[in-house]
């Protein structure tokens, strides 16, 4: 008892540490960009200080969450869309060995396109709305969830396959049954590697062809020599980024991952 | 349920198993008595899983030449169900749906009431709604005998599924099984002299070379603890498993 408790002191303990660790380190990036700021007396178009970007944050603010809720409908879109894709893609391969065979080839060969350079292909064929970059996000994160998935599927305890079969179940019911929950983990390992690449898909998207959405606004701002709205649609983008990351994992614990 | 177990069949294998190249065993004969527990006894790696899988149907990578039949000549199919060292829990699952995979597997229809009733024979009516993770090791051994009454299947092939138990809990759960699969062809495969000393209405001991038939102690199954013909029947079997090494 009194170790376990010890344990959870320090688990405890640990969880302060890093949060006391992560703010520490994000004074410690801000003086060093405050610093070099001042020090250099580099010009605000080139580099605009802490302080510059939070004012423009919040003087824009009305700007910049106009673009933020394009692009972050954006990810989530692609983002839900790309994981019941790729979700029904493992299930689909893992039923069949034939299909396996005949299409695994055609997803390898598919890794091998790089994703960035279908951009401009995405914009003329679905334009320059919202469509072309959710089919970014959903192609991008695409292949981890499937393979991630797949690879699960086909890794069920073979102690349960043959309790099954004796037991005398269906594949079908086996799959749905036994397969598919034991390789929930697996599922959840993709959908939180999806979540972190999913905004990059869709910034892609706006950089190539676009009227709205932070990507667009950052393309902008950046014509215009305002690099400090910039740096604030890129922080926004950021803890848009590192929330979703955060949430998703969550979600993923709660409802996918599990412990024997 | 009793006219199912009235039908246990005695079992019958002969011939020769083979994993590719590698021959597991040869001119094996295994006879096996209707409605009985019969223990299979060798060291570990001489083929006494390979055995009880070909009984199981789970062949696959194991080329068998040879015969197996059962005493009434029906297939073993849909008639067999087996328990592992492992409990093969789903960890997912309650320990009530765990008892009711079977049925959902085959798309039946699922009654509850009937796996709170097999959970009450091995003592677990309280622990129904719990997940393997929060019962222990002989607890959860419990549950997978529960979910092998339930299919309601005369032959029933046990693969050490006791031996990862500690000793006290081993020696229940020995007598539980004893006392639930009652009039069922049982087949065995233990490397523990003692349980088959405790066990065994009939013993064969399986080595490499051969399979031989050993006179198993008088008395009923499960024999007692401090059982004299017993205890010294499991030091000749002890005995034979170290002049096979």
């Amino acid at each position: 008892m009194e170790r376990s408790g010890g344990q959870a002191f320090a688990s405890e303990g640990d969880q302060v540490r890093t949060v006391s660790f992560f703010l520490g380190s994000l004074i410690f990036g801000i003086c060093i960009w405050q610093a070099a700021v001042t020090l250099t007396g580099v010009p605000r178009f080139i580099l605009p200080s802490p302080a510059l970007v939070v004012e423009t944050l919040w003087k824009s603010r009305a700007l910049i969450s106009e673009h933020a809720v394009i692009t972050f409908g954006e990810v989530l879109s692609g983002l839900t869309m790309g994981t019941v894709l790729g979700a029904v893609s493992a299930i689909g391969l893992s039923a069949s060995r034939n299909v396996r065979d005949l299409l695994k080839p055609i997803l390898v060969f598919s890794q091998a396109v790089p994703v960035f350079a279908l951009a401009p292909l995405l914009t003329l064929w679905f334009g320059y709305g919202i469509w072309s970059k959710i089919v970014m996000a959903l192609l991008i994160i695409y292949f981890p969830v499937t393979s991630a998935f797949l690879d699960a599927l086909m890794r069920t305890p073979p102690g349960w396959l043959d309790l099954a079969k004796v037991m005398g179940g269906s594949s079908y019911r086996i799959l749905w049954h036994i397969r598919i929950p034991a390789a929930l983990p697996g599922l959840a390992s993709g959908v939180r590697l999806a979540a972190v690449y999913a905004p990059i898909g869709a910034i892609i998207g706006e950089w190539v062809g676009a009227s709205k959405g932070l990507g667009y606004l950052m393309l902008l701002a950046n014509g215009r020599a305002k690099t400090d709205l910039m740096f604030a649609a890129l922080i926004v983008l950021a803890i848009f980024t590192i929330v979703l990351h955060f949430v998703v994992d969550r979600l993923a614990h709660k409802y996918l991952d599990r412990s024997d | 349920m009793s006219d199912v177990q009235a039908m246990a069949p005695g079992l019958h294998m002969s011939g020769s198993a083979y994993i590719g190249q590698v021959m597991i065993f040869e001119d094996l004969t295994l006879q096996i008595a209707p409605g009985g527990w019969h223990c299979l006894l060798g060291a570990s790696g001489v083929g006494k899983s390979t055995v009880l899988r070909l009984f199981a149907g789970l062949n696959e990578g194991v080329e068998f030449d040879g015969t197996l039949l059962a005493s009434d000549g029906l297939p073993f199919i849909n008639r067999v169900t087996f328990m592992a060292q492992n409990d093969l829990l789903l960890p997912w699952l309650s320990a009530r749906e765990n008892v009711l995979l079977g049925a959902r597997l085959r798309g039946q229809l699922i009654n509850h009431l009937e796996a709170d009733t097999v959970l009450e024979q091995v003592g677990l009516a309280d622990h129904r709604l719990k997940n393997p993770s929060q019962l222990s090791g002989g607890q959860r051994q419990r549950v997978a005998l529960a979910r092998t009454l339930i299919e309601e299947r005369p032959i029933v092939l046990l693969d050490e599924p006791f031996s990862a138990l500690d000793a006290k809990t081993r020696s229940q759960m020995q007598e539980l099984a004893v006392d639930l699969l009652k009039d069922k062809t049982v087949l065995l495969v233990t490397h523990d002299p003692a349980e088959a000393a405790r066990l065994g209405q009939a013993i064969s001991i399986m080595s490499a070379s051969n399979l031989e038939n050993f006179a198993p102690p008088n008395g009923i199954i499960p024999r007692g603890l401090c059982d004299p013909e017993a205890l010294s029947t499991q030091g000749r079997l002890l005995g034979i498993l170290r002049g096979i090494e």
